[in-house]
């Protein structure tokens, strides 16, 4: 990475290090909590939360962790702010908790946590770390918000529950369901590619122990021409 | 009687209808990465059995007779994990240890499950489901192999569509979400499967 100023880690994972188009880290909430804006606004709120505290505190303890058992320690920190999450949810806003259902308690192995903890936070200061979770939070919030409004508005033909004149007479309801959101995250990948001219660093670049694919992903070991 | 067939009902329903890959978006990421080939493919699948059959058999007696008892459920994601953490490794240095053959073939894949959320998703969800031990067993054999399933499918897929020409930009993740899209579409077929299965 060439820049190294603040604005910059805070600004990267908008669109050239975005999490969910670029780097294709937590790909299970992105398409599971898509087929609704306010679920996909509440999954990458709760997300963020979880991001900038777990960065915080592991960027605070990245001394004193040994090296050796480093994953256990990231996914015990991880789990408890994600269920203080959990419970703050449960206790003020119990649709959304209902609403997200198992994903909620998924935030624990989400990758982009895990990946952030392990590429920028252990090695990081505090400070920055916490720029970072805030810059990957905004950029995982939008991409999950970007398709959930096109799953939702063609999908459902409404937008945050609020039908919408015309398009609620001619949904493609295909959009809402399974296959839906794995051909609308096809697609706005491939537009993200087109937009970057696949200028944007490739995940090799970051490393990425903390994805569980690590190791045999073609991505990470560059094994794509075997 | 009738627990038979509601056993039977829980095996083909998460194996067909509710697939954890297709249809609940859970254990994506290995679906996408180890998915090239069909041999990789199958031994992530029979590591994802095997720890997802071991994982429940230790966290439902947790969750009902620890847990449950004294009143610690919030603790459910942090103990979850850590005990699929610890049982990960530890099925790793037994199989090390005592088969050292299996160990060859599967132990590359073993680490890599720790944060697969398909096995912390399936443990949770046999407790939210309020599932008894056997059928929580079931479930999660029925997950297993649905999830064994799909990833060697989509291997086949994706080795005809590396023989195919593609656009610059469509290469690598965009066509193979789309191509995910196709075949999560074909399971839509299952629907209503196990209903009449039991008619």
């Amino acid at each position: 990475m060439q820049k190294n100023s603040n604005l910059s880690v805070l600004v990267k994972g908008l669109l050239l290090e975005n999490p969910v188009f670029v780097l294709v880290l937590g790909t299970c909430p992105t398409l599971a909590t898509t087929q609704t804006v306010i679920g996909a606004f509440a999954m990458g709120l709760a997300a963020m939360a979880v991001l900038i505290c777990s960065n915080v505190v592991i960027s605070l303890l990245r001394k004193v962790i040994p090296d050796t058992v480093r994953i256990p320690c990231y996914i015990v920190i991880i789990a408890g702010f994600v269920t203080i999450v959990q419970m703050f949810m449960h206790a003020y806003l119990p649709e959304l908790y209902d609403l997200l259902g198992v994903y909620l308690a998924l935030i624990t192995v989400n990758c982009i946590i895990l990946g952030r903890a392990e590429m920028f936070a252990s090695k990081n200061s505090v400070a920055r770390s916490a720029l970072d979770g805030v810059g990957m939070g905004l950029g995982f919030t939008l991409a999950l918000l970007s398709m959930a409004v096109i799953r939702e508005v063609f999908g459902a033909g409404s937008f945050a529950g609020i039908a919408i004149p015309f398009i609620k007479d001619h949904t493609i309801d295909i959009l809402t369901q399974a296959p839906g959101g794995l051909l609308v995250y096809g697609l706005l990948i491939f537009a993200v590619t087109a937009l970057t001219h696949g200028k944007a660093p490739k995940k090799k670049s970051f490393g990425c122990e903390g994805c569980p694919s690590a190791g045999n992903c073609m991505s990470c070991t560059g094994k794509e021409e075997n | 009687m009738e627990n038979t067939k509601l056993l039977i009902s829980i095996l083909f329903g998460s194996i067909l209808v509710n697939n954890y890959v297709l249809s609940q978006f859970l254990g994506i990421c290995p679906f996408l990465g180890v998915s090239k080939k069909l041999n990789q493919a199958t031994g992530m699948g029979i590591a994802v059995i095997f720890v997802m059959l071991v994982a429940t058999a230790v966290t439902w007696p947790i969750q009902k007779f620890i847990l449950d008892q004294t009143g610690l459920e919030y603790m459910q994601t942090i103990i979850f994990i850590l005990v699929i953490a610890a049982l990960v490794q530890f099925t790793e240095i037994v199989l090390k240890k005592f088969i050292p053959a299996l160990h060859k073939s599967l132990g590359v894949y073993l680490p890599l499950i720790t944060t697969n959320c398909a096995v912390l998703g399936v443990t949770i969800n046999n407790i939210t489901d309020g599932y008894d031990f056997l059928q929580s067993i079931i479930s999660s054999l029925g997950c297993g192999l649905g999830f064994l399933l799909a990833m060697v499918l989509f291997s086949g897929v994706r080795s005809r569509i590396d023989e195919t020409r593609i656009p610059q930009y469509l290469r690598g993740l965009p066509v193979t979400l789309i191509a995910a899209s196709f075949v999560s579409l074909a399971f839509f077929g299952f629907g209503g499967i196990v209903e009449n299965l039991l008619k």
